[in-house]
Parts: C-alpha cells; structure tokens; sequence
C-alpha cells in the first residue's frame, strides 16, 4: 500500500512559506541531476554547491510552514507526500535542465529574482522568514553572480553556444512573469508588511537581466504573454517525474524511518 | 575515493639515469624527506606516481556515478543534502588528485583522455551497480572504509603534493564512512524490510570490497619499487586484514551476518576470509564487471556533451585577454 498525499491546511502564511520552499526543493533538485555529469569538474561542484544551498532553503521553509500550520506535517511529509497538485513552484524551477545553457538560463532568471527577492525580505515583520532571508540573500548573490558569468561567457562565447544562450532565453522567457504575481492571500502578507510586493521588484530584475544579457551579446525576447499556473498547482508535465522519482522510497515503503 | 593496488609493472629505467643522483634521492627517501615537484626524481618514480595519482583522481571523479545514483531518490532531505555533499567532496577529490598528478608534468586534459579511452584504469568497486538505498549506507560504511585504511598510509607517501592531498582527503573519507555506517545502522535498527534491505547490500559488496586492496601479496611483482620509494608501506593483503578486522566487529554491532561462512577468528585474534574469487576481480578489471561500459558511456556522454561548454569558455577568455592587450596598448 503506497503512502498516501497528506492534506495541508494552507493558510495565506502556510502557503506563502510552502511555495518558496517548493521553489528552492525543485530547482535544488533539478541541479542535483547534474552532479557527475556537468561539462567540467569545476561545474560538478558548482551546481552541487548552488543545489545544496536551494535544498537548505527549502528544508528551512517547510519546517517553518509545518509550524505554522501546526498539524504534524514536517519537512519530509510537505516535500515527499503531497502530489503535483499540491506543488506551488514556479513553473519556471521544474523546466527540464536541457543543456547547459538552458539550466544556466534558468537559473540566472531565478537567480536574479531572488537575489533581490531576499534581500527586501531581510526586513519582513516574520523573524523567521527575515532570518532565512538572511542567509538565503548571501547563498543567491553568489547564485546570481555565478549564472551571470557563464550567460556573459556563452553568450559571447562561440557561434554554437551563443544560439545555445539566445535559445535557452526564448525558451524560458515565458516562465518569468509568474515570480512577480501576487494572490489575494499574499497581498493581505504584503500588506501586514510579512511579505514583499514581487511587482516592486521588476524594474530592478530587468536592469539586471539588460545588463548581463546586453554584455553578453544576446537580447531578451519582446513578447509579453506569460505562462501562469504553478502557484495554484496547475504544472508543466515534467514536475510529474521529477516528484516521482524525488518521492519514490517514501511513497514504497510508507511510515518508515530513513 | 580510493586508490587500488594494480600492481603494474613500469619499466625500471633508473640505470640510465645519473647514478649518483639516484643515490641521493633514495638517501632523501630514506630519510623521510618529502620529494617535491621540483626536485630531481627517477624517471619510474614519476611514471608510477602519475599513474597511481591519476588513477585515484579517476577513481574519484566515476565514483560519483552509482553514488550520484541515489540523489535524486535519497528517502528524506538531510539523507538527500548529505548524500549531495558526499558526492561533491568525491568531485573535489578528484580536482585536487589531478592538481597533484599535474605537478608531474602531464595536464589534466591529457590524464582524463587517456581514462576516456579506456587506457587508464579506476577503482573496480565502481562497476558494480547501486540497486537500493542501503548500497548508499554501504559503499560509504565499507568502500569508503577499505579507501580510509589504503589512504592512511599515503599521508605519509614520499611524493610531497600527494601526501597533502591525501591528508585533507582522509578526513572527508572518515566523515563519508561515519556517515554511511549510521545510515545502515537506522536500516538495521528499522522494519524487518529495511533490515533485509541492509543485508542484501552486505551480501553483494563484501566480496568486491575485499578485491579493492588488489591481488594478494602472493601474485603481486611489482610491489617492491612502490615500498622501496615509500609510496607504499603495507602489502595488499596486510591491509586487508586490517580492514577485515576493524569491519567484522562492525557488522556484528549492526547484527549484519558477513557473507563468508567459512571466517574463523585465528588466535592472535584476526579474523580470516575465505579464498576471494580473483576470476571476478580479473574480469572486472578487464571490462566485463556489471556497469563497466555504463560507467564509461556515461563518462564520455558528459566529456562529449560538454565539450561545446568548455570550447565557450575557453573563446571567451581568449577575446577577453584580447581586448585587454587592445585596451592596454591605447
């Protein structure tokens, strides 16, 4: 009898912790799959480092949205029993790592969201979230700055990897808006002053991304329609698989102490 | 991860050599001196050392894959960030290998080419397939414990980047074994299904663990020169022994049963193996172990699809060097 999904009670701050930690889990573990396959060894240990430093924030969230939830729940039920359905990443985070420019590209779109992301939660009313914030703005400069080096290095790199680069950027380019959304729940955080308006930080993410993009000889696409979904559960097929093999020993052997 | 005892034979050139030179060197060695990059060395001794020091560099960087195996499914967040970690400390492993053995005169480039066709060999543990979680628990409790007890000994290794390289390895290694003896310790203090999950992965490692430390001193020719340079202090099979003896406690502690019916403990108190099967040994070292062609595929399948990667970075460094010629000479 496999494990079945628990139930969590999503309260507007539960909800807002369990879609960060979801963030930080799949794109950690998107960057896991690169670990002893990365196109130099310095890479290996890059991404491995980046992945560990997502899947720390990650831990941190859900521990804190098991207790602010306070039902039981801890960080292993949040992240290995709940389905698709129940997942509130960016859609952005479960896109495939394709090649090396793809991966790199998402995570400089993320990256440079959540560089500023945390840094203006550093002063959030939650003592906790500020305290994740905290060291999660330390962990994603270095994000940022590593992704940026390899869009520049790309880029304006060889004829191959700069249409590797530029194709990458259209393709993801649609999966960017959802990080600036708020909901309803979310704007009534903001309003307490326990979350940041996402929308406030757009203008400085595009002067980052026309800064990098621009050295590194590529253009950002002009169109404006945006994918949406993720937040409320609505995935791309992929977040599928990965939470299938991400889940596999807690959904064959339920209830068992690893 | 670990460095295995191949026992290869390498031309003994040092009569062509200046034969007072050698005299000193082996006075230094001797003396327990340090050899450094720089300093003058017999042509073999550099020989064996390039290819014993890349060999483990090997040896770390497809060790990553039946580990790597696992991140993906590792059972909660701590086993999935600590397996990730140990993995990572392999690949740095390997980084700081290579860097050694580079200190000998042959890149990185040239020394993980020659891995990739297949000239070079690595530890033959890594053939064998991951199957379940507990491979995870074991390879760290006894693969990571056969490298500790082979790896204690080159701290002291005469090749002076080698010994500090390994010094700084060791202490990972000892961590990545507590770390694996403690997940087969919650396995066997479990359900009965993880109990049996632990013993399985006993069953099907012991034997390949114990071929780690190469062929027994019996067979091994080439030994000699290795001991005499001091990049060798124990034979294959003193080392096994003592692995054999620090492990067996192990087990029991674990109430695992080591598949070798035959063991008895000698009255010096060791406890001694059955005959290991060195027809599986040769043929895992000759390629036909179970994951041979799957470790190299996926080996040259990373090498291959990364080479456009490292082709960028490398243009890109050439145009940035350029422009700043440019810009300097304004």
């Amino acid at each position: 009898m496999p494990a079945a999904n628990i139930q969590v009670s999503e309260t507007p701050l539960v909800l807002y912790a369990l879609r960060r930690a979801d963030d930080a889990l799949v794109l950690g573990h998107r960057l896991s799959e690169w670990c002893g396959h990365a196109p130099m060894m310095e890479e290996d240990m890059a991404l491995s480092n980046i992945a560990l430093d997502l899947i720390g924030q990650a831990r941190e969230l859900y521990t804190y949205a098991a207790k602010a939830e306070g039902k039981g729940n801890d960080e292993d039920k949040l992240a290995y029993l709940r389905d698709v359905r129940q997942y509130r990443n960016l859609l952005l985070v479960e896109q495939p790592n394709g090649d090396f420019a793809q991966t790199l590209v998402r995570q400089f779109f993320y990256s440079a969201f959540a560089d500023l992301y945390w840094r203006a939660m550093m002063t959030s009313r939650d003592a906790t979230l500020a305290a994740i914030a905290a060291k999660s703005e330390k962990e994603s400069a270095y994000h940022l700055r590593h992704a940026s080096e390899w869009i520049i290095r790309l880029g304006d790199g060889t004829d191959e990897s700069r249409q590797r680069a530029q194709a990458a950027i259209d393709h993801l380019w649609a999966f960017t808006g959802e990080m600036f959304a708020a909901d309803e729940g979310e704007r009534a955080l903001i309003h307490a002053g326990i979350a940041v308006d996402p929308g406030t930080l757009r203008g400085r993410w595009m002067t980052t991304l026309s800064e990098v993009v621009g050295e590194a000889t590529l253009h950002l696409p002009q169109g404006d329609w945006m994918q949406q979904g993720g937040r409320s559960g609505r995935h791309s097929e992929h977040l599928g698989h990965l939470l299938s093999e991400l889940q596999s020993m807690q959904r064959t052997f339920p209830g068992q102490t690893w | 991860m670990y460095t295995q005892a191949l026992n290869t034979a390498e031309a003994d050139d040092r009569g062509l050599e200046d034969a007072g030179r050698a005299a000193q060197f082996q006075a230094r060695i001797d003396a327990e001196e340090r050899i450094e990059p720089n300093d003058w060395m017999p042509a073999a001794y550099r020989k064996t050392l390039t290819r014993q020091i890349s060999q483990h560099a090997h040896s770390e960087i497809v060790g990553m894959l039946p580990e790597g195996n696992w991140i993906t499914r590792a059972p909660s967040l701590r086993r999935k960030a600590a397996l990730l970690a140990k993995v990572q400390d392999e690949c740095g492993h390997g980084l700081y290998l290579y860097a050694a053995a580079e200190t000998l005169g042959t890149s990185r480039e040239e020394l993980v080419d020659a891995m990739l066709a297949g000239k070079a060999k690595y530890s033959s543990i890594f053939n064998y397939p991951t199957l379940t979680w507990a491979d995870i628990g074991t390879i760290g409790w006894l693969v990571d414990g056969a490298a500790i007890m082979n790896q204690i000994p080159l701290c002291r290794c005469s090749y002076g980047p080698y010994a500090r390289a390994m010094i700084r390895v060791c202490k990972e290694e000892s961590f990545h074994q507590r770390q694996g003896y403690e997940i087969m310790l919650t396995l066997c203090r479990g359900s009965d299904e993880q109990k049996a999950m632990a013993q399985d992965a006993l069953d099907r490692w012991w034997w390949p663990v114990l071929m780690m430390f190469g062929p027994p001193d019996a067979t091994s020719q080439h030994s000699d020169t290795s001991t005499k340079w001091k990049i060798k202090r124990f034979s294959n099979d003193e080392l096994r022994q003592k692995f054999v003896d620090a492990t067996v406690p192990q087990a029991q502690y674990l109430g695992l049963a080591i598949p070798d019916p035959g063991m008895t403990r000698d009255k010096e108190g060791h406890w001694r193996y059955s005959d290991i099967d060195w027809t599986e040994f040769k043929q895992v070292l000759a390629g036909n172990g179970p994951c041979n062609r799957d470790r190299m595929a996926a080996r040259r399948k990373s090498h291959d699809e990364g080479a456009w990667v490292r082709e960028a970075a490398a243009a890109y460094a050439a145009k940035r060097a350029q422009r700043q010629t440019a810009q300097a000479a304004e």
